[in-house]
C-alpha cells in the first residue's frame, strides 16, 4: 500500500532559487487558481541565474535520464487551451543520466536573455515567462517543476509626443472640442486636458473619461477582441453652457494598466483608448474614443 | 432636473441623505481613529457622495451640506497631521484626486488644498488657482454653488492678503483678488443658470429658490470688500471692472439687481465716489427689467450719507463731479429704459434731488437742473395719472422746501412751477398747501413782488379754478381749509418799502381776482387789511407825501381797494363788502381823505339799500355803520349830516320794534362824540333818545296786545343807561328830571307787569339804580350832579 502510494508521489522535491532572490524586486502576480503570489521581476537582457535543488524523498533514489532547466517565453490563448506557443526557449543541461540519492544542487545561468515581450495577463491571452526544470525519466514519467517570473521592459520617453486635439459634435445639438496634452503616456503619468463646449443643446447629467483596454487575439477570421473598461473617471457633473471649459486631470497610477502591446509575435495586441462619454438626462451616451499609447517608463530607484 | 415633488417626499429624501452621511461618517470616524488613510478616503468619499443628489431644493440641500461640512472639519484636522496618515501633503493632494466621482473628489481636494496652503509647502496662489480651476468640473448649479461656497469658506483665512501669513514673495494680494473674482464669476454663472433648468411653469418657485441662494454668491463680494490691501487703485483697475463685467454680462435681472446692491453695500463709499463713472455706466447697461432706480437710489443714499459724515469729504465730491455724473446716468437710464414706469423715473429724480440737497446744499442750480430734467421727462408724456408717480413728484417738490426752510429759495428755481404744472389738480393743491404750510412753519416773509408773482403762480391751484375741476367734488371743509391757508399766506407777504408793498398788493390782487365767487370772500379780506396796514404805515410816516410822482399814496391804494371790494359786493357777498367798505372808510378818515371816506360810505349805504334784505343782517349792518360813522371825524358838516341823517333814517325803518329802538338810541351817539373837538349836538341826541323811548313804548304795547304781557322792560333800561351816559357826559339837554321820570316809568311798567307774572326784579335795572346811588354817595363833582336825581 505504502509503496503504491509512494509511486504516485513525486520521488523528489525540486526547488528553483534565483541567485539574487533576496534583493530582487518582487511583484504580485495572479496565478491560475486566482491567488496572487509574489514573483521576481526581470527585464530583458538581464542574466537569469540561480540554483536548482533536487532533494529526493527519504530513502528514495531518483533514477533519471538527465536533468535540464529551460527558460520559456510562452503565449497561451485561452480559447485554445493548453496550447502554448513558445517564443523563447533556452535550455541548460544540468546533469547526465544517472541516479540521485541525496540532495543535489545545480547552479545555472542564462546570460543576457533576450525577453522582448512583457509578461501579460489578459482576458483571452497570457504571456508568461517560466523556468522549467525537467528530471527526465524513462518509465515513470518526467518530474517537472516550474518557476514563473515577471518581465517588464522599460521604454524611453517618446521623442515625438503630440497632443490629441479634436473637435466633434452632433449637428445642432452638441459641439465640443477636446484636448489631451499627449498621445503617449507612461503608466504613472497624469492625463491633462480640457473639454471645451462650443454648443450645448442637450441636458447633460455627467461626463466621464474612461480608459479602455482592447485586447485582440488570433489573426484573420479567428480574431477575438475583448474590450474592458479599466477606469471610469467623472469629469463633469451637470450641464455646462456654451463657452465653458472643463479641466481634465486623470492620474493613471491607481489603475492596473500595462504598456500598449502591438502585435506581439503575431498572436495578440493590447491597445488603450481614452473614451470621453457624455451622458444626457435620458441616459443616452455620446462618446468619442481616442487611442493613446502607454509605455513603461524607467522608474526611479526609489519606487 | 429635480423632479417636482411634494414636501413629504423631499423630507424623506433629506432624511435618507442625512442617514447616508451619518452612516459613512461613522465608518470614517472609525478609520480616523485607526489612522487608516485608505479607509478614511473611502468613507469620506462615500459620505460626500450623498451630496450628489438632485432631488432636494436648495434649502434642504443646504441642510445636507451643513452636515457634510461638519464632518469635513474633522477630516481636515486629520489631514493636517502628517504623523497620522504618514503621507506628505503634496502626495495627499494627488491621492484624493483618484476618486472617481467628481463631487466627492472636489470636496476632498478643497479640504486637502486648505491644509496644503496652511503647510506652506506650495505657494498659496498656485493651490488656490488650481482649486478654483478644478471646480469647473461641477456644472450643476446647486451642487456647484455649494462646492464653490465650500471652497470660499475654507480658503477665506488663507488668502494671501496683506498682513496674512500667506502673503509675500510670489503671493500678492492680487492673487487673492484674482481667486475670489474667479470664484465669484463662476458662482454667478451657476446661479444665473438655475433659471434655465426647468420648464416655465415652475419659474416662480425657481426664482424663490434662487433668491435663497443669492447670499452664497454675494459672499464673494463681501470677501472682496474685506480683503486687506485692496486699495483704490486696485479696486478701480481690477476689482470693480471685473465684477461689473460679470454683472452686466450675466444678463439676468435677479442677479444684476442683487449684485449691484451688494457692490454698493460692501465697498467703501470713498471707492464708489472715485469710480462713480464706471459704476453708473454699468447701471445703464443693466437689463431693462432691473429696478435700476432702487440701485441708484441706494447708491445716492450711501453717497449722501458719506457726504454728511464729514465736511472734509465734500471736496472729493466736487472733484469727481459727482452730481454731473449721477445726473447724466439717471438721464441715460430713463432714456434707455423706456418701459420704466414714470413712477420709477420720478423716484430717481427724488433720490438725485435728495442727494444734491444733502451734498451740495449751496448749489441751487443743481436743484433746478434736476427739476428741469424732470420737466423734460414729464412733458414727453401724457398727463400724469399714476398716483404713485404723483406722490413722488410731490416728494420731489417738497424736498427743497424742507431743506431750505426759506421758501424764497425755492421760488428762485425756475423749473419749480413747471414741474407743478404737470400735477393733476388735486395734487397741485396738496402741493400748494405744502408750500403754504412750509411758509407758515418757518414764518418766512416774502418781500418782493416778483417772488410773490412766482409764489402765486405755484399755488394757483388754490387761487383759481383750474380747467376741468368739478366744484361738486370738492369737500366744503377742505375748501375752506385751503382758502383759509391762502388768507393766512397773504399776511406773510410784507415789505417795509411801501412802493414794493404796493406792488405786492397789486400782484396779489391780480391773482385773487381770478378766484371766482367762492374764493373771494376768503381771500379779499386779508388783502384789504394788508393794504390798510400799508395805508396806516404811510400815514404814520407822514401822510403829507402826496403827488403824482409818488406811486404809493393812500389815495391810490384806496382806489384799488374800492375796486376790489366792488368785485366782492357783486359776488354777491354784500355783508362782507359792507364791512370792508366801512373799514376802508375809517382808514380813509384817518388819512384825512374826506371824499374817499365819503365814497366808501356811499358804497356801504348803497349796498345796505340794495343788497342787504335780511332783517338780522340789516340790524348788524346798521350798528356797524353807526359805529363807524361815529368814529369818523373827517367829514364836514354837510357830509356828516347827510350820512347821519341816512343812518338814523335806516334805523327807524328796521322791521322789528326792539331793533328799531336799539338802532335809534345808538344813533344818538352820532350827534354827541365824546372827543375834544367832537360834535356835541345834545339836542339831536336827546331827540334820538326820545324817539327810542317812543318806539319802546310802542313795542311794549304791541307785546301787550299780542301776547297779553308787556314783557321785560329791558328796552327802557337800556334807554335809561343812554340817558345816564349823556347826563354824565354833560349833555345840557338831559336833565335829572328826565332820568327821574324814566326811572318811574320803568317802575310803573314793572308793577303793571306784576299782575300776571312772578315778581322778578330786572337785574340790569337794579344795577343801574345801584350805580346811580353809588355816584350820589361818592360825592364830588359827579356826586353833586347825581344828587339832583331823586329816586
Amino acid at each position: 500500500m505504502n509503496y503504491l502510494l509512494g509511486a504516485f508521489k513525486p520521488a523528489c522535491n525540486i526547488s528553483i532559487t534565483f541567485s539574487d532572490g533576496k534583493n530582487r524586486k518582487q511583484v504580485p502576480m495572479k496565478k491560475e487558481n486566482g491567488q496572487t503570489a509574489l514573483v521576481p521581476l526581470f527585464q530583458s537582457q538581464e542574466t537569469i541565474s540561480g540554483k536548482v535543488c533536487i532533494d529526493p524523498y527519504q530513502g528514495k533514489k531518483v533514477e533519471h535520464n538527465g536533468v535540464k532547466v529551460e527558460l520559456l517565453g510562452q503565449i497561451e490563448m485561452y480559447f485554445d487551451r493548453g496550447n502554448f506557443y513558445d517564443f523563447t526557449s533556452l535550455v541548460r543541461e544540468l546533469d547526465v543520466p544517472g541516479d540521485i540519492y541525496e540532495r543535489k544542487t545545480y547552479p545555472f545561468e542564462f546570460s543576457t536573455v533576450e525577453m522582448p515581450y512583457e509578461t501579460y495577463n489578459g482576458v483571452n491571452v497570457r504571456l508568461r515567462y517560466v523556468l522549467k526544470v525537467t528530471v527526465t525519466r524513462g518509465y515513470a514519467g518526467s518530474i517537472l517543476e516550474y518557476q514563473e517570473f515577471v518581465v517588464r521592459n522599460f521604454a524611453p520617453p517618446p521623442a515625438i509626443n503630440n497632443s490629441i486635439k479634436m473637435e466633434v459634435g452632433i449637428e445642432d445639438c452638441l459641439h465640443i472640442e477636446f484636448e489631451y496634452n499627449k498621445s503617449k503616456y507612461h503608466l504613472k503619468d497624469v492625463i491633462l486636458g480640457k473639454i471645451y463646449f462650443l454648443l450645448v443643446r442637450i441636458k447633460m447629467k455627467n461626463m466621464d473619461l474612461e480608459i479602455r483596454r482592447r485586447e485582440s487575439t488570433g489573426a484573420g477570421a479567428n480574431t477575438h477582441v475583448e474590450t474592458e473598461t479599466l477606469a471610469k473617471f467623472e469629469l463633469m457633473d451637470g450641464t455646462p453652457v456654451r463657452g465653458e471649459s472643463i479641466p481634465v486631470r486623470l492620474f493613471l497610477a491607481p489603475y492596473d494598466l500595462t504598456p500598449t502591446h502591438r502585435n506581439i509575435n503575431n498572436k495578440f495586441s493590447v491597445k488603450y483608448y481614452l473614451n470621453l462619454v457624455l451622458v444626457d438626462e435620458e441616459d443616452r451616451r455620446y462618446f468619442k474614443q481616442q487611442e493613446i499609447t502607454l509605455y513603461r517608463l524607467k522608474e526611479d530607484a526609489s519606487s | 432636473m429635480r423632479p417636482l415633488a411634494g414636501v413629504e417626499d423631499e423630507e424623506k429624501w433629506l432624511a435618507e441623505g442625512i442617514a447616508g452621511i451619518q452612516h459613512n461618517a461613522f465608518f470614517m470616524h472609525r478609520a480616523l481613529d485607526a489612522n487608516n488613510l485608505r479607509e478614511v478616503l473611502k468613507y469620506s468619499a462615500l459620505m460626500l457622495s450623498e451630496l450628489r443628489t438632485s432631488k432636494l431644493s436648495p434649502q434642504k440641500y443646504y441642510d445636507l451640506y451643513m452636515r457634510a461640512f461638519d464632518q469635513l472639519r474633522q477630516l481636515e484636522i486629520f489631514f493636517k497631521d502628517e504623523s497620522r496618515h504618514g503621507l506628505p501633503v503634496v502626495d495627499l493632494y494627488e491621492l484624493v484626486q483618484h476618486a472617481g466621482n467628481i463631487l466627492p473628489r472636489m470636496y476632498l481636494l478643497c479640504t486637502v488644498g486648505s491644509v496644503y496652503i496652511k503647510s506652506k509647502q506650495a505657494p498659496s496662489k498656485d493651490v488656490l488657482k488650481d482649486l478654483v480651476e478644478m471646480c469647473r468640473g461641477v456644472q450643476h448649479p446647486i451642487r456647484g454653488l455649494f462646492l464653490r461656497s465650500y471652497l470660499a469658506q475654507v480658503s477665506r483665512d488663507k488668502l494671501p492678503e496683506i498682513g496674512s501669513d500667506y502673503e509675500g514673495d510670489a503671493n500678492t494680494v492680487m492673487d487673492a483678488v484674482e481667486f475670489v473674482l474667479q470664484n465669484f464669476t463662476e458662482m454667478n454663472k451657476l446661479w444665473v443658470r438655475i433659471q434655465h433648468q426647468g420648464p416655465g411653469t415652475v419659474r416662480e418657485k425657481q426664482e424663490k429658490e434662487r433668491n435663497e441662494l443669492r447670499d452664497l454668491v454675494g459672499k464673494n463680494l463681501h470677501v472682496l470688500g474685506q480683503i486687506e490691501g485692496v486699495d483704490l487703485e486696485m479696486y478701480k483697475e481690477t476689482v470693480l471692472p471685473r465684477v461689473l463685467e460679470q454683472v452686466v454680462n450675466c444678463k439676468d435681472e435677479l442677479a444684476q439687481y442683487y449684485l449691484m446692491e451688494c457692490i454698493i453695500q460692501v465697498f467703501p463709499d470713498e471707492y464708489h465716489l472715485q469710480t462713480l463713472e464706471t459704476l453708473l455706466a454699468a447701471c445703464t447697461q443693466l437689463m431693462p427689467t432691473v429696478d435700476t432706480k432702487i440701485v441708484l437710489t441706494q447708491l445716492m443714499d450711501r453717497l449722501s450719507n458719506y457726504a454728511a459724515s464729514s465736511p472734509d469729504v465734500l471736496h472729493e465730491f466736487l472733484q469727481v463731479e459727482a452730481f454731473a455724473k449721477l445726473s447724466n446716468a439717471i438721464g441715460k437710464v430713463i432714456d434707455t429704459q423706456l418701459e420704466m414706469p414714470i413712477v420709477g423715473a420720478m423716484t430717481l429724480f427724488v433720490s438725485l434731488l435728495t442727494f444734491t440737497l444733502r451734498v451740495h446744499p449751496d448749489r441751487l442750480d443743481y436743484v433746478d437742473q434736476v427739476l428741469g430734467a424732470c420737466v423734460v421727462k414729464l412733458s414727453s408724456l401724457p398727463k400724469l395719472e399714476d398716483a404713485r408717480a404723483m406722490k413722488q413728484v410731490v416728494a420731489l417738490l417738497s424736498a427743497p422746501l424742507e431743506k431750505y426752510s426759506d421758501i424764497v429759495t425755492a421760488l428762485t428755481l425756475s423749473n419749480y412751477p413747471r414741474v407743478m404744472d404737470h400735477l393733476d389738480d388735486g395734487t397741485n393743491k396738496v402741493m400748494a398747501m405744502l408750500i403754504i404750510q412750509s411758509i407758515m412753519k418757518n414764518d418766512s416773509c416774502i418781500s418782493t413782488a416778483d417772488k410773490v408773482e412766482v409764489l402765486f403762480e405755484l399755488i394757483k391751484g388754490l387761487i383759481k379754478d383750474l380747467d376741468g375741476t368739478d366744484m361738486e367734488e370738492l369737500d366744503e371743509e377742505d375748501f375752506q381749509e385751503e382758502q383759509n391757508s391762502v388768507a393766512r399766506l397773504i399776511h406773510m407777504l410784507d415789505n417795509e418799502e411801501p412802493e414794493e408793498m404796493l406792488k405786492i398788493i397789486c400782484v396779489v390782487r391780480k391773482h385773487l381776482m381770478t378766484g371766482g365767487p367762492r374764493r373771494l370772500p376768503f381771500t379779499v379780506p386779508p388783502l384789504i387789511f394788508s393794504a390798510l396796514r400799508l395805508v396806516r404805515q404811510l400815514e404814520s410816516q407822514g401822510g403829507d407825501i402826496t403827488g403824482e410822482d409818488v406811486p404809493a399814496t393812500p389815495r391810490k391804494i384806496f382806489q384799488i381797494l374800492n375796486q376790489t371790494i366792488e368785485v366782492l359786493s357783486s359776488v354777491p357777498c354784500p355783508e362782507l363788502a359792507l364791512r370792508l367798505y366801512l373799514q376802508c372808510a375809517e382808514a380813509a378818515s384817518d388819512c384825512d381823505l374826506e371824499p374817499v371816506a365819503y365814497e366808501f360810505f356811499t358804497q356801504a349805504f348803497i349796498l345796505y339799500e340794495e343788497e342787504i334784505a335780511d332783517s338780522k343782517a340789516q340790524v348788524t349792518a346798521i350798528h356797524l355803520i353807526v359805529g363807524t360813522l361815529q368814529r369818523i371825524n373827517v367829514f364836514g358838516v354837510e357830509n356828516r349830516d347827510t350820512l347821519t341823517h341816512k343812518a338814523t333814517g335806516y334805523s327807524a325803518r328796521l322791521l322789528k320794534k326792539p331793533d328799531q329802538c336799539r338802532a335809534v338810541y345808538a344813533c344818538s351817539h352820532l350827534f354827541w362824540v365824546d372827543d375834544l373837538d367832537g360834535i356835541k349836538d345834545g339836542e339831536r341826541a336827546l331827540l334820538c333818545l326820545r324817539r327810542a323811548l317812543r318806539i319802546a313804548n310802542a313795542a311794549q304795547q304791541m307785546a301787550n296786545a299780542t301776547r297779553g304781557s308787556s314783557g321785560p322792560v329791558t328796552l327802557f333800561v337800556e334807554i335809561l343807561n343812554k340817558y345816564i351816559y349823556f347826563f354824565e357826559k354833560g349833555n345840557p339837554h338831559i336833565t335829572p328830571s328826565d332820568i327821574q321820570s324814566l326811572v318811574e316809568l320803568i317802575n310803573n311798567e314793572m308793577q303793571s307787569d306784576n299782575g300776571n307774572t312772578t315778581i322778578h326784579s330786572d337785574p340790569f335795572f337794579t344795577s343801574t339804580l345801584r350805580y346811580i346811588r353809588f355816584q350820589k354817595q361818592k360825592g364830588g363833582l359827579m356826586g353833586d350832579k347825581y344828587d339832583l336825581i331823586k329816586l
